[in-house]
């Protein structure tokens, strides 16, 4: 099975020649393109068939584990498919293959095509093989060839000052991320060298040790994963990328990002202690809130679409915590419940993120418009991409009967089973953090009332969005097979969290009941008389109640329709202009929270009367994470380079000197700690 | 045999929701009249609204796109199916476990994005200020909303509402203090998720104090006819939550025989009157409020909600 899987990952990599290759094939230059999606998709589908396989446990354990002679000479280079990998893989390439059917219709647009051609598919070979590594070493290489890859997406449109300075934080942020990662892993290992995953599971650490792991896997993975104060790259690097890189990154890597945290925290540390679980599910509590209200306040359709990742990795890292919680009480099932819960989402997430970005592509590709208010009317222009954009706002609001809902049901599921947690601090925090999520859902559908109200509805705010057009078939292929599978998981959750049992039983010794074999395919996660819920009747209700009375009223009352003048109580106004916007749209909940959160500040310049000039209205908000944990940092990086320029002009008799003081330095340390 | 008979009890339920929902808001108009001085519309008025709609061609205006023409039926229809989830006379019907409290919330979210939408559809002013204004409303009213479900299903240690009016109606559970608060909040939330005074006025003219009105101004004839037979829809549901959760006598358990479920009928109207009656004298007792003073008065509603579920989860060792 992993040599399909080598096999593939190969190919990907292989694949990445098309970029430079690009335009001196023989043949038209949209054929590189079509080899190097192609070739992606065929890999994609690959991995994820063997993802698939592996999570259905058709195959056995041996031919999912692999020793190549490569990386550390007397380790080498492990690589293993256990059912968290295999979710995972399923879920990644998932994202790749449908990412890769767009790139064929979006690819065509773009201005440097060898540009992305030659590091997308390389990209999904690193996101893949972080998933297969068995041992630090390879782990470790894997995740910064992945964040090196997609840093070098990011910088497609490099002539953009403001995509350089994304880029930059993106790269300094990534470089600390893995730093924190390299320390976490050399403490687990210990003085032994045991880098292989299978000597940490199998060694115990001190308290003390596990908790700077515990820390350095939450800031390593965590700053991947967008986690408050963490996440202030991410809404610049991510938007930065191409479309379908950025629903790559958005909907894929940050899941890449939480396997990490998966595999370190609940896999390879032990037993939790209590307090874990508060940490994690304040962090994602936190990071929820902060995420959906910045992303409230975007007018940049993919910098608001990439806070609302933040707001729903916090959702994850919810369940996650709950599921630590539990496990260090040895509460299995109720574990198992909120991990399912989280990995759902995971698998949620990356589908309706996946189709949102691509919207959000369509879009630019239809107008070169990212500015929301620069939109408008596009429902008409656009009516494929609008539906299914619809769909996706729909399922990311977490309205039944798609999968949003699923995902978030069940995590309310969990948090009501844990008043039976014996912990105090428990006890206030999780139905607080139940407070902030049932705030952060409900301000998750303003949101995207806000971005779908403002850049589809209405009439267009530009010349632009006035003369859009739909889009090709391939990105109208893409985003439909997003919008079946969003429905197809929130329809039949259970066969999907039936797919999830392997996995929680790895981690938490514990599994849901199957739940495909229940009657109507109802979702009941702990007992029938606590909870169940049944997405295809309520879709079939739904159905039922909207098609009948509209066809009662169409024969018996009238079907007469006819259009007039817009009426707005019989003052319509021509200009466009005199339509909400995103900024005057999200006003009132700035006015409830800005202040506080944002220190939003509003400035009014009226014209005098008499006066012929435009009044002016601005807003300024402050990302708070940047002022308290980057600018700092930033200033203490300047401030110590400033000091250690003048190292730069030495002689070489000092440079030597030097050289000889740090080895002195290092043996006398050596000799102290011996 | 016994199935049918469930069935049709399902239906019934349906059917009842719908036939009552105008009667109750036609209620409260004329209690709220008579209150203030006036004669007021016979509560049959509603109804005849709804046909006079009904029958009038629809007009639309010339930019408006099919989601405008859809939405009054989504609307209708989730709202529909969130009242006939509700226990109103009786408790485990045969579709009642399809769908739990949160669902029900959830679906009236669906209710609500869509209108909010449809309001932002033509691309007016006014559109625009009821949606956001409406939004901004919901997202402090849903998760408080969502924390007297938790306190309640915790109480009951259940999301099914039909569990829940089946716990709560033995002796044992007495009066708690949790159920007090979270009874004290849900009249909040219902009040603001059903645009009545103070939060928002349905009688309103002056298009500035409007929201929900503002978010529906383009709509007309059959369209609106839907709208308006959501929102009745929407006061019936709440004024049954309220009466299925905190006064859960005199429901009929499933399979009770139909003597049973006429006299379980009757408790239910008189609950229906009693609450619409409540409403009326509420309403004209208090000053509609600046729409920025809404979010504090949410709030409490919030914190009410969230102290019920503290204190449920603190008094468990106790």
């Amino acid at each position: 099975m992993l040599t399909a899987a080598g096999a593939a990952i190969l190919l990907l990599l292989l694949l990445g020649l098309c970029g430079p290759l690009h335009g001196r094939l023989p043949g038209s230059a949209a054929r590189t393109d079509r080899i190097a999606y192609g070739g992606g998709m065929a890999g994609c589908f690959v991995l994820m068939s063997v993802g698939l396989a592996a999570l259905s446990g058709a195959v056995e354990d041996d031919a999912l584990s692999a020793a190549l002679p490569i990386g550390l000479p007397w380790l080498g280079a492990h690589f293993r498919l256990d059912p968290l990998s295999a979710f995972f893989m399923v879920v990644v390439d998932l994202g790749g293959l449908i990412a890769c059917i767009y790139g064929l219709g979006y690819g065509t647009h773009e201005r440097e095509p060898g540009r992305v051609l030659g590091f997308f598919t390389p990209y999904l070979a690193g996101l893949n093989l972080v998933l297969l590594a068995d041992d630090a070493f390879s782990f470790l290489l894997c995740w910064e060839f992945m964040s090196l890859s997609s840093w070098l997406l990011v910088l497609v449109s490099h002539r953009d000052p403001e995509n350089r300075h994304a880029a930059y934080v993106y790269i300094v942020m990534a470089s600390i991320g893995t730093f924190c990662l390299l320390l976490a892993f050399g403490l687990m290992a210990g003085p032994g060298g045991g880098y292989g995953f299978a000597a940490m599971r199998a060694s115990a650490l001190d308290p003390g040790l596990e908790t700077v792991v515990l820390l350095l896997a939450i800031a390593g993975a965590g700053s991947k994963a967008g986690l408050v104060p963490l996440h202030a790259w991410l809404p610049l690097a991510h938007p930065a990328a191409p479309s379908h890189v950025s629903a790559l990154m958005s909907g894929v890597m940050t899941k890449v990002a939480i396997y990490g945290f998966v595999r370190i925290v609940l896999d390879l540390l032990g037993t939790p202690a209590w307090w874990w679980g508060l940490v994690v599910l304040l962090l994602g509590g936190l990071t929820a809130a902060m995420g959906v209200l910045y992303a409230l306040m975007q007018q940049d359709l993919k910098r608001l679409l990439a806070y609302s990742t933040v707001e729903n990795v916090g959702l994850v890292f919810v369940g996650l915590g709950l599921a630590l919680a539990f496990q260090a009480q040895g509460m299995v099932v109720p574990a198992a419940l909120a991990l399912s819960a989280g990995l759902l989402h995971v698998l949620n997430h990356s589908l309706f993120k996946s189709l949102l970005f691509f919207g959000a592509g369509a879009v630019l590709v239809a107008t070169g418009e990212r500015q929301l208010d620069r939109l408008g009317g596009l429902i008409h222009r656009m009516p494929r991409t609008a539906i299914l954009f619809l769909v996706g706002c729909a399922a990311i609001s977490a309205l039944p009967p798609l999968n949003g809902f699923v995902s978030e049901w069940l995590i309310f599921q969990a948090i009501l089973l844990s008043p039976q947690l014996p912990d105090w601090a428990l006890r206030f925090v999780v139905p607080a953090v139940g407070a902030v999520l049932a705030l952060s859902a409900a301000l998750v559908a303003t949101t995207f009332v806000k971005a779908y109200g403002i850049a589809f509805l209405g009439r267009p705010r530009s010349r632009e969005a006035e003369a859009a057009h739909e889009v090709d078939r391939w990105q109208g292929a893409a985003m439909t097979g997003l919008a079946a599978l969003c429905l197809a998981v929130g329809v039949l959750p259970a066969l999907f969290l039936d797919l999830l049992a392997p996995v929680t039983q790895a981690l938490t010794g514990a599994s849901l009941d199957r739940q495909s074999g229940l009657p109507w395919l109802t979702l009941i996660p702990i007992a029938e008389a606590r909870s169940s819920y049944n997405g295809l009747l309520l879709l079939l209700f739904i159905a039922f109640s909207t098609v009948v009375p509209a066809l009662v009223i169409h024969r018996f009352a009238t079907r007469a329709t006819r259009r007039g003048a817009i009426w707005d109580c019989g003052f319509p106004q021509t200009d466009p202009a005199t339509q909400y916007t995103s900024g005057s749209f999200a006003q009132p909940l700035r006015r409830v929270f800005g202040t506080l959160i944002f220190h939003a500040r509003e400035r009014v310049d009226m014209p005098l009367p008499g006066e012929v000039r435009a009044a002016r209205f601005s807003v300024e908000l402050r990302d708070l994470a940047w002022d308290v944990f980057y600018a700092p940092v930033a200033r203490a990086v300047e401030f110590a380079a400033g000091r250690l320029n003048h190292l730069q002009f030495l002689t070489v008799r000092r440079y030597l000197s030097l050289v000889f003081g740090a080895l002195v330095l290092l043996l006398l340390v050596l000799a102290i700690w011996q | 045999m016994a199935v049918i008979f469930d069935l049709v009890v399902q239906g019934a339920q349906m059917a009842l929701v719908l036939v009552l929902a105008p009667l109750l808001t036609g209620i409260v108009r004329l209690v709220k009249a008579r209150l203030m001085g006036r004669r007021g519309p016979s509560p049959i008025q509603p109804y005849r609204d709804l046909m006079r709609l009904l029958r009038k061609e629809a007009v639309l205006a010339e930019n408006a796109s099919w989601l405008f023409r859809v939405t009054p039926y989504v609307v209708f229809a989730s709202i529909w199916v969130a009242a006939s989830l509700v226990p109103t006379f009786a408790t485990g019907l045969i579709f009642s476990w399809s769908a739990d409290l949160i669902a029900i919330v959830a679906l009236l979210g669906s209710a609500r994005f869509f209108l909010a939408l449809a309001g932002m559809d033509v691309g007016t002013s006014f559109g625009g200020i009821g949606s956001s204004r409406e939004m901004m409303i919901a997202s402090l009213a849903e998760p408080a909303m969502l924390m007297i479900v938790f306190a309640v299903a915790l109480l009951a240690g259940s999301t099914q509402l039909s569990t829940v009016a089946a716990v709560l109606q033995q002796p044992e559970v007495g009066l708690r203090v949790t159920l007090a608060l979270a009874l004290v909040a849900m009249v909040i939330v219902a009040i603001a998720e059903n645009a009545r005074i103070p939060v928002d006025n349905p009688a309103t003219h002056l298009e500035l104090t409007m929201v929900h009105e503002a978010m529906v101004l383009e709509y007309s004839g059959r369209h609106l006819a839907m709208i308006e037979a959501g929102a009745f829809l929407k006061l019936l549901l709440y004024v049954s939550l309220i009466a299925c959760v905190f006064l859960p006598f005199g429901l009929a358990p499933s399979g009770a025989g139909p003597a049973a479920y006429a006299l379980a009928l009757l408790v239910y109207l008189a609950k229906l009157l009693g609450g619409g009656v409540l409403l009326a004298l509420f309403e004209t007792s208090i000053a509609k409020m600046r729409v920025f003073r809404v979010p504090e008065y949410l709030g409490v509603a919030l914190m009410l909600g969230l102290l019920g579920v503290m204190l449920l989860f603190v008094s468990r060792s106790l």
